[in-house]
């Protein structure tokens, strides 16, 4: 038999239809539903007097415009208000689960997915929302869509869409100190670029993924979306299966023991042909920084903000200017030196459990800076009670961070957690597009201790010094 | 769905690169539970001041674009999320062609779902196109999707590349959902034996 790539064991056993001049049609196991993108689907439904064909197939939770304050007097904006109501009247209509504000599994979707068992290897995941991408972590071929999709996935369980093509980053060795999943996938995309991965599926292999948890190889697929690829995905191996035993949704009793046996056979065969190969030294990878407005412009926390005369392309040098016009940044200001007003610590890279942990072990008995204003968001209200119960809110309140509720806050600042014009933000999140956290906003990505470190700090700072 | 076969417009010149959803539509604009109304917050950030007021620099305020229907943009247009809101802005504002070097996968998706026909072509086409367009109303060029063709205002004619079966859909105004319910036997099989490969599931 032809050695097969993970992708194409996956997209095979969904194939429902496939003819010549036609765009394949193929078949989706689960789908994700929040606000924003939903109504227009719902919408077309009731115009065309359609119904969803297999109505559990979709679980739906509002993450986006929800308060991250007290949530008992509901959402003070109008407008939020009415698109959260408009989801949980559509859920109740066609027969879809909902997951209500004030219900402990509310969260990011692409947070509670994982953690409900809702999300499984080997299954096709589709969302209205580009960051589907995360549910690669189990093996599952995860993928944003646009609302017709949505409307399209809820009448007929199906998709039509090309075939991607296969690309293989491969990261060897062990992570140096002080570096994590996310320096992983920013050093990624420094090396291939926002439109990378356009056209791609990418499959995150080696020995550094391999020895990631589920929550850093979450982040890593994550952000497979800022490298311009459609997904990512990493082959479920025993750390995936322990993750998603006993989950509400995973399978139960025999069931488990069959899916087990079919998830082995889920990675690329030896042998198989990937489009493009990337390879990258783990050890290499220092605490990384972006500069600029894309996730491409990163930089080692020990460097300086990049000069655009040194760059060839008159295009991009143009872009560089703008980004460090926008960004208030000189070329060859140590990027230490780059003093910042905001922290966020959340969204659904960086906001499960680990992320938490990790930050708060640089918070820990230390002081946020007089001049910043630091918050911590959960990823759900899974996550949120788990910190508590191992005292990580009691940290960070200590260290002067805020202790919020759980949702999307400032990674795309749609409620009403945003950065005011030109602030500076530390931000764990995966978009720095200008005014994406804010209008006129500042975003620098990095990890979650390194996030924690510049709040201390008070401006972009070297997590290393903190551990 | 609004069928698309000859487009004889405008043209209006946005030679950035990574013209990103955000650019396109900033996320206070995705409240709505309508499709349409988004026309006039189209590129937002970079169209008006903080204020409101117009930005007289920015290309679609200047009188010669503002019926623009076509965009020649930079490579990578439409990267980041998956909103839909970002072609439903383009076409409430008029737009129903882009032609940029290369574009973000899940956009240019988005775009055949609304009638908006996006265009690949190599750099140095580009660049002569946008050439074109910044003639301001002179630059009228003709999108001619039966034929695959694209021509200026000189007369030169430039060929494009598009996937037959989004051709159709384009050229007929389908709706993705009605093509589909024609496979339900092939979807209905499907399911059947994943019943019995994948319980699980
Ligand atoms: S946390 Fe940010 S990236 Fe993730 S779903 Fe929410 S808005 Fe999107």
């Amino acid at each position: 038999m032809q050695p097969k790539t993970l992708y194409d064991k996956i997209w095979d056993a969904h194939l429902v239809h496939e003819a010549p001049g036609e765009t394949p049609l193929i078949y989706i196991d689960r789908h994700l539903v929040h606000e924003v993108t939903s109504p227009q689907a719902f919408e077309g439904l009731r115009m065309t007097g359609r119904r969803p064909r297999h109505p559990q197939r979709t679980l739906a939770v509002a993450d986006h415009n929800v308060p991250t304050t007290d949530r008992s007097a509901g959402i003070a904006d109008p407008e939020s208000a009415l698109q959260v109501a408009t989801l949980e009247a559509n859920a109740r209509e066609f027969g879809i689960t909902y997951l209500p504000m004030d219900d402990i599994r509310q969260g990011i979707v692409h947070i509670v997915g994982p953690e409900q068992g809702f999300t499984l290897p080997g299954s096709t995941i589709v969302c209205g929302d580009s960051h589907t991408s995360t549910h690669g972590a189990f093996g599952a071929l995860a993928f944003g869509i646009g609302t017709s999709e949505v409307e399209h996935v809820l009448a007929t369980q199906t998709l039509i869409m090309p075939r991607s093509k296969n690309m293989l980053i491969t990261v060897e060795g062990t992570l140096p100190f002080g570096v994590t999943a996310k320096d992983i996938v920013l050093a990624i995309i420094g090396r291939i670029g926002t439109a990378g991965g356009t056209g791609h599926v990418i499959e995150y292999a080696g020995s550094a993924i391999r020895a990631l948890s589920m929550e850093g190889r979450m982040t890593i697929c994550n952000m497979s979306i800022e490298a311009g690829a459609r997904a990512g995905l990493i082959a479920p191996d025993e750390t995936t299966f322990a993750y998603v035993k006993g989950r509400p949704l995973a399978p139960k009793g025999g069931a488990w023991e069959q899916a087990v046996a079919s998830w082995r056979t889920l990675h690329s065969d030896a042998g198989a042909v990937f489009d493009h190969l990337v390879e990258l030294d783990a050890g290499a990878i220092p605490p990384l920084v972006t500069w600029g407005t894309s996730p491409e412009t990163v930089v080692p926390i020990s460097g300086r903000v990049p000069d655009p005369a040194d760059e060839p392309d008159a295009q991009r040098r143009a872009g560089m200017e703008r980004a460090l016009d926008y960004m208030g940044l000189r070329p060859g200001t140590p990027m230490q030196e780059v003093a910042i007003d905001r922290v966020f610590i959340g969204s659904c890279t960086n906001g499960r459990i680990e992320d938490l942990r990790a930050a708060a072990a640089i918070a820990k008995g230390r002081r946020v800076a007089a001049h910043v204003g630091a918050m911590v968001v959960p990823g759900s209200g899974l996550v949120k009670e788990q910190a508590e119960a191992e005292g990580l809110d009691r940290i960070f309140r200590e260290a002067g961070f805020e202790w919020r509720e759980p949702g999307c806050s400032m990674c795309l600042a749609m409620n009403a957690d945003k950065l005011n014009p030109g602030e500076r933000c530390a931000s764990t999140s995966n978009r720095n597009f200008e005014g994406r956290q804010g209008r006129g906003g500042r975003t620098h990505l990095m990890s979650p201790g390194m996030a924690a470190a510049a709040a201390i700090a008070g401006r972009l700072a070297d997590v290393r010094d903190y551990q | 769905m609004d069928k698309f076969t000859r487009l004889t417009g405008v043209a209006a010149p946005l030679p950035m690169i990574n013209v990103d959803t955000d650019m396109i539509i900033p996320k206070q604009f995705l409240k709505t539970i309508q499709r349409t109304g988004l026309g006039k917050n189209l590129f937002d950030e970079m169209r008006y001041t903080q204020a409101g007021e117009e930005i007289p620099g920015f290309v679609l305020n200047k009188p010669a674009y503002r019926k623009a229907q076509i965009l020649i943009a930079g490579a990578n247009f439409g990267c980041g999320s998956s909103r839909e809101h970002a072609p439903w802005a383009l076409l409430d504002f008029g737009i129903r062609c882009i032609i940029a070097p290369s574009f973000a996968d899940i956009f240019y998706n988005n775009c055949f779902k609304n009638g908006i026909l996006p265009i690949v072509l190599p750099q140095a086409e580009i660049d002569k196109l946008l050439d074109d367009a910044s003639r301001g109303s002179n630059a009228v060029i003709t999108v001619d999707l039966p034929n695959q063709e694209i021509s200026g205002p000189d007369g030169g004619s430039i060929r494009f590349d598009i996937e037959p079966f989004r051709k159709q859909c384009l050229l007929n105004g389908w709706d993705d959902i009605g093509l589909t319910m024609r496979h339900g036997g092939a979807i209905d099989a499907f399911e059947e034996g994943r019943k019995l490969a994948q319980p699980w599931l």
